[in-house]
Formats: structure tokens, sequence, C-alpha cells
């Protein structure tokens, strides 16, 4: 699988990774997975702790680079040096502990890092264009019907909901093409939980992609098209949300499978 | 602030509704209260020696003193923005003065020696941003406490221990030539150029800090320095240049002092670096990073000129003022406690 050619013809997925293995020191976090999400698709990916979850999301994010294994983006092969390319390709991460910075206001927030700027004195001074981003930001929360009081609220004013709302805001301010979020829903309340699901089942309808970390079951069922499960660093079962259930979902991040009269988690150690 | 248009849109009426007096006056007061402490403290000063503190020699002469720690409280401004520290910049500081000086002794063009100060700070400052992103230092707090000691050393080890005095009007300029303005009453009226400069600095970080890209991305960095990275900004980059700054304008300052004292001494600024530190933390600044002005920290380097002013013209004890600079740290930061318990949802 060297060839761009081979790799091209193999599917029509938005991200493919293929062999994926990663190392960390001595201790390998993930061996040879597979993995792949379609356009419009809400993928589920479940585990327990230390199932290499998280380390297979930075991988396709661009935080990490793999140890072995290769990317397919839209066809194509594809290598990152930072975040910033898998950003450019249109792909968003959505981090567990939300990574917004709370003294400054949502709109600062869902440009940082792509502040938009206007050029003053004939372009010698490039200075952030604050209407422009309180404009587009305002603009972009009511396509996503998220309601704030204001765009210049600070993010440590805001609720764990709205903070996750802004969060998911910024990670499709800039055509995403596919947002990987990891834990959405774990630190919201409960009243809160829905709209975030919401929000995921708007990307969906707007074609964009969407990769689900989640140990809650309710959000799996609710709005995943398909589900996969990892165990111990290696892919360990995946259904369309239809063939499954949820009690078996549970099952598989235990690491057993039906029919199969013991724990995985016996025969590891 | 509110955006009403906004607010009808989304019919959240109810929630953005008729806030408390207080609570509306909140962030004017964060923002100027500074300017009314320092009023209110101006009209005390005025009340205790009425003849004096306001005559044009009396406040020309709060700036030309404070003008030193004005250009290291704002470079020290930028680093703890980013929730770092600088201890260095007293020492560097002194290093600066006495690299000009010791410049000048050997006949260099003033042009050169004028610039050598600023250029001293800068690279020094370089060095402690590349010590803390790229050697990993655990804490600012040690590659600075380093450069304190090495800074320092340097200062004495070119000079050899030994002040230089007499230096060329062209580098004195700044920190003590006089702009007459003519006569007003029978007194001459004239406007140190170090005031002019120190104004010209703080319009220019206030430019920089609240409408740069770069600007915004340090108070972001001061936030969370996490979700500056995931981002896609280049943190060590810009600590670097924060760095880098902080050290230029303590530089900076070691040329405004020569230009005062019309020398350079290696003892110069010792314990200057606390001084800025507690200019910045007065004018509201936080330790943690990310919050604060430039106007905070203007206030605060002016709270702490009329402090000495006033104490001296009451011929009061330095030690008394020791003693009130470290009172109104404590309170001043106890006050941002309360106000951000106000403030922010937990």
């Amino acid at each position: 699988m060297t060839q761009a050619q081979e790799e091209a013809g193999s599917g029509n997925y938005l991200l493919e990774a293929r062999g994926i293995t990663k190392h960390f020191g001595a201790v390998t976090a993930l061996r040879g997975v597979d993995f792949h999400v379609g356009r419009g698709e809400v993928l589920g990916v479940v585990g327990d702790n230390g199932a290499g979850k998280s380390t297979l999301m930075k991988i396709l994010s661009g935080l990490f680079a793999p140890s072995r294994g290769a990317l397919i983006f839209d066809g194509r092969p594809i290598r990152f040096q930072s975040p910033h390319d898998a950003r450019d390709l249109g792909i968003e991460m959505v981090y567990q502990d939300l990574a917004l910075a709370e003294n400054i206001n949502i709109a600062e927030n869902i440009f940082l890092g792509r502040e938009p700027v206007r050029r003053l004195l004939g372009g010698w001074l490039p200075l952030v264009d604050h209407k422009a981003g309180r404009d587009h930001a305002r603009q972009h929360l009511d396509n996503l019907h998220i309601h704030v009081k204001s765009v210049e609220q600070r993010v440590g004013e805001l609720s764990g909901g709205q903070r996750q709302a802004v969060a998911i805001a910024r990670a499709t301010a800039f055509d995403a093409k596919l947002v990987i979020m990891d834990e959405p829903t774990a630190a919201l309340a409960i009243k809160e939980v829905g709209k975030v699901l919401d929000l995921i089942k708007g990307l969906k309808d707007r074609g964009i992609g969407v990769v689900l970390i989640s140990h809650r079951m309710d959000d799996i069922f609710y709005v995943c098209d398909r589900v996969m499960a990892l165990f111990h660093g290696a892919n360990f079962a995946e259904a369309a949300l239809c063939d499954t259930s949820r009690s078996e979902v549970i099952g598989w991040i235990m690491g057993t499978k039906e029919g199969q009269g013991e724990l995985a988690h016996d025969r590891v150690h | 602030m509110t955006v009403s248009t906004d607010r009808s849109r989304t019919g959240n009426r109810t929630e953005a509704e008729a806030p408390g007096l207080g609570i509306r006056l909140l962030p004017i007061l964060d923002r100027y209260g500074i300017l009314l402490v320092i009023l209110v403290m101006g009209l005390v000063l005025y009340a205790l020696q009425p003849d004096v503190f306001f005559s044009w020699r009396n406040i020309t002469n709060i700036f030309k003193q404070t003008a030193v720690n004005s250009m290291l409280a704002i470079g020290m401004f930028l680093v703890i923005l980013t929730a770092g520290i600088d201890l260095s910049v007293g020492s560097v500081l002194a290093l600066g003065m006495m690299s000009l000086a010791v410049a000048n002794a050997a006949g260099w063009a003033w042009p050169i020696v004028l610039l050598l100060g600023p250029a001293v700070g800068l690279a020094t400052g370089f060095v402690n941003g590349v010590g803390i992103t790229k050697l990993r230092m655990p804490h600012p707090f040690i590659m600075t406490l380093g450069m304190l000691f090495m800074a320092r050393g340097l200062a004495n080890l070119i000079s050899g221990g030994v002040p230089y005095t007499g230096l060329p009007d062209a580098v004195r300029f700044l920190g003590s030539a006089q702009i007459e303005l003519g006569e007003l009453d029978g007194t001459r009226l004239n406007l140190p150029v170090g005031l002019i400069v120190t104004i010209v600095v703080y319009l220019i970080f206030w430019v920089f800090l609240e409408h740069s890209v770069l600007g915004r991305r340090i108070y972001a960095i001061g936030g969370n320095p996490q979700a500056a990275r995931v981002s896609g900004i280049n943190v060590d980059r810009v600590l670097i240049f924060v760095y880098s700054l902080c050290g230029l304008m303590a530089g900076f300052a070691g040329l405004m002092m020569a230009g005062r004292t019309n020398s350079g001494f290696p003892n110069a600024g010792i314990g200057a670096e606390l001084e800025a530190i507690a200019a910045v933390i007065i004018g509201g600044a936080s330790f943690f990073g990310g919050r604060g002005t430039v106007l905070g920290v203007f206030g605060g380097v002016i709270i702490m000129g009329l402090i000495s002013n006033t104490l001296n013209l009451n011929n009061v004890s330095v030690f008394w003022q020791q003693i009130l600079i470290g009172l109104i740290i404590v309170v001043a930061v106890f006050l941002d406690v309360v106000r951000r318990g106000i403030g922010t949802r937990r």
C-alpha cells in the first residue's frame, strides 16, 4: 500500500486509517488499528480507559504522528506535521478539556489562531478586525442555533454546555469536513446534553463527518450511525448501529463478544 | 456591551434583561477604576500639600522618577500576562547601562552607544525565552533567576565594578532632556522627554496588546496555553518574543537611567524587578496570566510614584514607603479576589 492510486481506489471514505501503530517509549498505545469514517456519518468510538481512543483521535487530528500506518483523506494519502495541517484539510478536534481560553470572549475563542485581520497604513499595520470577528461569530452561532447573550461574553462566564457549544462552533467555523469530539457530554448537566447531541445531528445534516468518543450509551445510540470498539489498543468490534444493541456495545467495552463465554479481559491477563 | 439585535432575534430577553446596577458598573470599574483611585489619591495629596503637589514641577518630577519603572513594568506585564515572571530585569537594566557606558568610554560612536543598551537587553531577553521554552526550564522563575545573577555579574565584569560617568547629550536625550513649553506665572514649563517616551511606549503597547494578532494570542496563551497550542499557535515562539521584548524594555530602561544620571553604575536597578512586579500587580494584572490592561499597569506605576512622591514631600521615612507599598499590593490583590468572585461563574 505505497501507491497513491491503489489507495485512491479503496473506497469512498472521508478519512481512513490503516494499520495505525503508536508507541510511547516502551508502551504500545495502538497496534495495527484500522479506521474509517464517511461524509455525513456519525461514528461512535467506544472503549475502556486506556483502550487507545484518545491516542487514535490525536493521530487523526495531527497532534501525534503514528509510529506505523497510513492516513488517507478524501482518497489521498496524507501525513500531518502538526494539527495545523489537519485543520487545513478540514479536520477539527473538540477536546475533552474544551481547549478554550476563559479569559477572552466567545468571538475571540472561535477565531483563536485564525484571527480576521484588516491591514492599515497600506498593509504595514495588520490589526485584528474585532468587528468582523464578532459579526462572523454571531452569524455562525446563529447558523448552528446556538444562543448566547453576547459574543463578547468571556468564556469563563459560560455554563459547561455553552462552553461545549462554543467549542463546537469553533471547530466548525472554517469549512470543517470532519469533526472529532472527545467525550463532549461528559462534563455537562443532563439538560444540556440533548442540546449538544442535537448540535451533532445538525453537523451531520450539513454533510460533516463526526467522530464521537463517548462512554455514554445514550449519546451513542441517539446520534451515531455506526459504532466501533477498541480494546487494549486494537480493533475489537464494529457494527452499524441498527445491527447492535446497548448491551452488546457495553460488552465490547469490557472485551466480550456475543457467544464467547469468556471475557477477553481474562485472556489478556 | 450586550448586542441588542442578537437578543431580539434569539428571544433571550428575560435572561439578558436588567442586571443589577452593580453588575453593570462592574466592567467599567474593572477597566477604569484605577483612574478613580489615582484621582482620589491626587486629591488627598493635594489636600496635604496644596502649594507643592499640583505644581508643574512636582507633577513632571513624578513622571521623571517613574520613567524607568514604567519601562520595566510594561515589559514585566507582558511576561506576567503569559503567567510567567522575569526576575532578571533589574540586572539586565544594569547590564544595558554598563554596556553603553563602557562602550562610550571606549570611544564608540554615539548612535552605537545609544542602541547598545536596548540591544543588550533584547539579547538577554532572547536567551531567557529560549531557556524557558527550548531548554524546558520547569518555571520562568528559574531561568530568569539565573539571568539575574549572570547579568549582574557581567555588568560588574565589563566595568570592573566601578561607575563610568559622562555621556554624550544624544545618548542622554531620552532620559534627561526637557522640552521648554514657555512660561506661566513666572515659572518655566519644561516637559521631560522621558514623559513623552513613556506615553508613546504605552500607546504602542496598548495597540499591540489590544489590536494585534500577536497581542491577542499573548492573552490567549495566558488564559489557556493548551488551547492556544491546539489552535495552531506556536506558543514557544510567542514566549520567546515576549521575554525578548521584556529584555528590550529593561535595556531601554537602562538607557533612560543612564541618561538621567549621566553615568553607568553596576549596582543600578537592584530590586527594580520587584518594583516592576509590584506596579503590574497593583495595576490589576493577574499573576496567573491572561488578565490585566496596559492602562492598569500605567496606573500601578503612577500609584507607586505618587506614594513615594508624597512621602518624600511630607518628609516621611523611606521605610514607611516600603510598608505602604507592601500593604497596597496585598489590598489590591485582595480586591481582585473579591472582584473575581463576583464576575466569574464557577
